[in-house]
């Protein structure tokens, strides 16, 4: 039963991202942004939210924040500004969080995503600048939480999408996409790992033909993109079933629960979304320049969406291919390199998307934390290309090698005795032989039966030790059997 | 005029009120702030409200590290702590 | 003489000259301390001794503040110090970092010495709202010392401080100096870095000295002054060494009156304060200063704009005081939210708590536009009521209160009637511009009354040099309790 809608009901997504910035610094003060130190060893007075101290707006985070802005096509407001937002939690030191109301450092542009119906536009309703809270630790000590403040005062973007996604296939593929241009544009490492990506949704269903949009469920506490398409798909269900039952559903927040596999309601208090927002007395205005436009702007590279488009059409590969081929600024690189040496690209891309990707996967590297380059994997498929080393050999004896030894291709199909044979003369002798011995097979072949001469290419791969060329094999053996045949 | 909803309010703030403490407040409260809503004869039409006192713009820092500060030292002092944590009352899971 | 009872300026000619020691200036002091505090309880911390044995010879540098010793209100962050802010609730802060006021006094050679009384989070025009019980008056123990800043003003006024710091967010500086016979100042906002200040009203706050003349104020806000990177608000704008404008020529300047202040029975202005009053103008007449009456047509509601905007920002600026981090907690407690009510509900007075829950009120949610935007947006019109009077004249002057010190408890019942008494304090802060008072008469009952000069952004040297000219034909200053 959990699952998409079905048809008679429509699905409403909206997500809001927030991505950690990469920068040195936090977004206030001059402590290191760092990932594992020890508790409490990354804060300064004003991180800590001490009395008496104040912010002051660290430059690389308003740059970064606007670069993204442009990267997705929004525009950067005259006036930024920063409010409070007043409530009271232990890991928030101020009791509020500085973060955009009213003002916010962009409004509007669009993520566009891949989807089965095609592309599609996501529209951004709003990118804003956010300091991060610090970490709550609930299981190190009995009747007591824990507090770190060293993520305190991080610097985010929060990215508002419109409700234009509809089912959690787009919702994964607007993250996916939105982690790639983030990565590309040097804004966010994206690491999921390290937190540096998290996402809420906001999903309502609707029966087809309202035209009002159902009660926005707001869900929270979803740890990786597949979690953030499993709660949807829970979710989706939880009130199509409520809808098709004729219940009611509340405009309420609830949690992800990645064990159970379910959303529970957040317990809802009636001043949850009182936050008292006001103007932050403490900061001044900002002003976008002309001259900062232009600086950001140059400095975002071209996007994996044009890429992707590059590709397509400058190496004819599929969409689907183009699209994987460039998510990552990385292997995208690589299988430019070697197209310039290898011009059978949609063989290259097969590699790269195939055995390449299936590795970095297993492995949980990325290409530069491996031995492979491109000369290599160029190498490697040249060996395929000229018959000396089958494609199977290729994929489970010799690539695991060039690409964890660094080693040269030639010389693993060498040692490992690999090399294929495929000169005519010497796989005749053999066919030749497989023939004069199995006349009954011969017989069954004339007689009309395909498969006998596969049992013949099987005595001569045999004879070969594996070594012959299997196409040609089969090539010579259809042909010498037709000889003998002669005209029935 | 208003009527302050001290329960509302004062949860908001965390503060918290003795019984007879809000006997004497409630009334202090309404009468400030009826005071306060004489505001209301003022035209405001077409003003924008004042977001600064002076019209400073633009004041960043660089992205350098600035050292931190000895924490030892200043955990000391703390209400709670476990190791370098401060420590607060176990946070019961959200969910109802 | 003792050393004590010098102005910076007469102690810095003999440390200059090494006819005194840094150390003689400090023994001074404690003593005065020791014999003269006990019945006015200017200090909070009254541990002389304490600050001599931590006093380190420091490399003698020509600043006229070298060897000085002053007293620090209990609001501003003193590294390896107790700050409270005269509140139970931080009670063990010890603060881990000076603020920048601090610092660049120290750089030239003055002394921290001693932290002095205040209201509670510096709300209120008494002293009386503190934690470790009111401050008196010198000129008489019965009678408040005004507030917030009221230990500050106390101990300049007693001689048991050469000069003080206080900050100001709707008169604190001034109304004590005038309740004292003090000079006091409130510089242009952002013109002192609030770095370190723990914050009351972020928009208003600013710190300023108290001191025995304007000769010593000058002295001391051109150390004090500066743009600091800490401080976003602070003012990128050079500071002018203000004592070399003292003693220029004030003929033809021009001084407004607003004639809203003295309208009659306005806020209660008492007949001597009233009279003091236009007595200066006398003077200032006499100095060849033309005053004329302006217009301040929105003068009426900077109390009620005052009074939704501080408690606003203050509400959002206090909520860092929940027993986490630093300070005090409640004992006990049975869970988060517990933990949160107590801490703050034991931890914070009642005038506190009064401005918290006025100020969460003006911010909640329905009520937003009707309070704090509104209040901005009036507080945009005062402003321009300023400029326009600015255009026409240098300076205005106004009494600094309406009265002179009033009686310990008169009016802790009434929270109004208190906040009424900041009538002609509050709109220095709302508009952002420099105000300071000095002494301008005694009242029947001989207790010192104020005179306030307001003037343009970032015009603390006119406005030093005008009361300079004032002071040097008067006497008011040199009187002591």
């Amino acid at each position: 039963m959990k699952g998409d809608a079905s048809p008679e009901f429509l699905t409403t997504i909206g997500l809001e991202v927030h991505a950690q910035l990469s920068t040195r610094t936090k977004i206030f003060c001059g402590c290191e942004v760092r990932f594992g130190s020890p508790p409490n060893t990354l804060v300064c007075p004003v991180c800590l939210g001490l009395p008496g101290v104040l912010p002051v707006l660290n430059r690389e985070v308003f740059l970064l924040g606007l670069r993204a802005v442009l990267a997705f096509g929004g525009a950067p407001s005259k006036l930024i500004k920063f409010d409070r937002k007043n409530y009271y939690y232990p890991d928030l030191p101020k009791g509020y969080q500085i973060s955009q109301y009213d003002a916010p450092l962009g409004r509007g542009g669009f993520v566009e995503i891949e989807t089965s119906g095609g592309p599609k536009r996501i529209r951004l309703n709003r990118i804003h600048l956010e300091e991060d809270a610090g970490k709550l630790i609930h299981d190190a000590a009995a009747d007591s939480s824990l507090v770190d403040l060293n993520r305190a005062g991080v610097p985010l973007i929060e990215m508002v999408s419109e409700p234009d996604l509809e089912s959690p296939d787009d919702a994964h593929a607007y993250l996916s996409t939105l982690k790639s241009v983030l990565k590309t544009i040097g804004v966010s490492l994206c690491d999921m790992e390290k937190g540096h990506l998290r996402c809420d949704a906001n999903v309502s269903v609707r029966r087809a033909g309202d035209a009002v949009l159902g009660k926005k469920v707001e869900v929270k506490n979803m740890n990786s993109f597949k979690a953030v398409k499993a709660a949807l798909q829970y979710e989706i269900g939880r009130q199509t079933e409520a809808l098709g039952k004729g219940e009611g559903l509340y405009q309420e927040t609830r949690l992800w629960d990645e064990a159970k596999g379910m959303t529970f309601l957040m317990r809802s208090k009636e001043e949850a979304h009182d936050y008292r927002y006001f103007p932050e007395p403490d900061l001044v205005p900002f002003f976008v320049t002309q001259e900062q436009i232009e600086a950001e702007r140059r400095r975002i590279p071209e996007l994996p969406r044009q890429k992707a488009a590059r590709f397509a059409s400058a190496y004819g590969l599929s969409a689907y291919d183009a699209n994987l081929l460039t998510q990552d600024e990385e292997p995208a690189e690589f299988f430019e390199t070697c197209a310039k040496i290898y011009p059978d690209y949609k063989g290259l891309a097969n590699w790269m998307t195939g055995p390449v990707s299936a590795y970095l996967n297993e492995k949980a590297v990325s290409l530069s934390q491996t031995r492979l380059c491109p000369e290599t994997l160029v190498g490697l498929l040249q060996l395929v290309k000229e018959g000396s080393l089958s494609l199977q050999a290729a994929r489970e004896k010799v690539f695991p090698e060039v690409v964890g030894d660094g080693r040269d291709p030639k010389e693993v199909m060498e040692k490992k005795g690999l090399l294929q044979v495929s000169d005519e003369a010497a796989l005749d002798e053999w066919v030749a032989e497989a023939i004069r011995s199995n006349s009954k097979v011969v017989n069954d072949f004339k007689s009309g039966k395909e498969t006998a001469a596969m049992f013949l290419v099987g005595q001569v791969m045999r004879k070969s030790g594996g070594k012959a060329n299997p196409g040609k094999v089969q090539e010579l053996v259809r042909k010498r059997l037709l000889e003998t045949a002669g005209p029935a | 005029m208003s009527h302050i909803d001290l329960r509302y309010t004062s949860h908001l703030a965390r503060l918290g009120f003795k019984p007879e403490e809000l006997k004497v407040f409630g009334p202090q409260v309404d009468k400030i702030l009826h005071f306060v809503e004489q505001l209301n004869k003022v035209d405001v039409e077409g003003v924008e409200p004042t977001s600064h006192p002076l019209p400073l713009a633009n004041v960043f820092r660089e992205d350098k590290i600035a050292p931190s500060i000895e924490m030892e030292e200043f955990l000391q002092h703390c209400p709670s702590r476990h190791g370098s944590f401060f420590k607060v009352p176990k946070i019961i899971e959200e969910k109802s | 003489m003792d050393l004590a009872q010098k102005t910076v300026f007469e102690l810095s000619e003999l440390l200059q000259k090494g006819s005194c020691a840094p150390e003689d200036v400090l023994r001074s002091v404690a003593e005065a301390i020791r014999t003269k505090d006990g019945a006015v309880h200017a200090y909070v911390d009254f541990d002389p001794e304490r600050y001599l044995k931590r006093w380190k010879k420091m490399p003698k540098t020509s600043s006229r503040l070298w060897g000085i010793p002053f007293a620090v209100k209990d609001n501003l962050c003193v590294r390896g110090e107790e700050i409270t802010c005269a509140s139970k609730i931080l009670k063990n802060f010890i603060s881990p970092y000076h603020a920048t006021v601090i610092e660049k006094l120290e750089e030239k050679g003055a002394i921290v010495f001693g932290r002095t009384n205040m209201d509670e989070f510096a709300f209120g025009s008494s002293c009386e709202t503190s934690c470790y019980g009111p401050t008196r008056n010198p000129w008489d123990l019965e009678r408040v010392p005004g507030g917030s800043s009221g230990g500050s003003a106390a101990a300049v006024a007693n001689d048991t401080a050469v000069f003080a710091l206080g900050t100001d967010t709707g008169g604190s500086v001034r109304q004590p100096a005038s309740f004292c016979g003090v000079t006091g100042i409130k510089p242009t906002y952002s013109r002192v870095s609030r770095y370190g200040l723990i914050a009351f009203a972020s928009s208003l706050d600013q710190i300023g000295p108290l001191t025995k003349d304007v000769r010593d104020m000058a002295l001391v806000l051109e150390a004090a002054a500066g743009h600091d990177p800490r401080d976003s608000t602070s003012a990128d704008v050079p500071v002018p060494r203000y004592s070399d404008f003292l003693g220029r020529d004030v003929k033809g300047m021009k001084i407004g009156i607003p004639k809203e202040y003295f309208q009659k029975g306005l806020h209660g202005l008492h007949g001597d304060v009233e009279e003091a009053i236009l007595k200066a103008v006398k003077v200032l007449e006499g100095l060849g200063i033309s005053v004329e009456e302006v217009s301040l047509p929105l003068t009426h509601y900077a109390i009620n704009v005052y009074y939704i905007v501080a408690p606003s920002e203050a509400s959002s600026n206090l909520a860092r005081f929940d027993g986490v981090r630093f300070g005090r907690r409640s004992e006990v407690p049975s869970g988060m939210l517990d933990m949160y009510e107590r801490t703050r509900g034991e931890g914070f007075g009642a005038e506190a708590k009064r401005r918290i829950i006025l100020g969460t009120f003006s911010l909640s949610s329905g009520y937003y536009d009707a309070y704090y935007l509104k209040a901005m947006k009036v507080r945009t019109k005062i402003m321009q009521d300023f400029n326009a009077a600015f255009q026409k004249v240098d300076a205005l002057i106004t009494p600094t209160s309406p009265t002179a010190a009033f009686k310990l408890g008169e009016k802790m019942n009434d929270p109004l009637e208190m906040y009424l008494s900041d009538i002609y304090t509050i709109s220095a802060n709302l508009a952002a511009i420099p105000a300071l008072s000095v002494p301008c008469g005694f009242s029947n009952e001989g207790l010192p009354i104020g005179l306030q000069f307001l003037g343009k952004h970032f015009d603390e040297a006119a406005l030093l040099n005008l009361a300079y000219a004032f002071e040097q034909s008067t006497d008011f200053h040199r009187r002591t309790p």
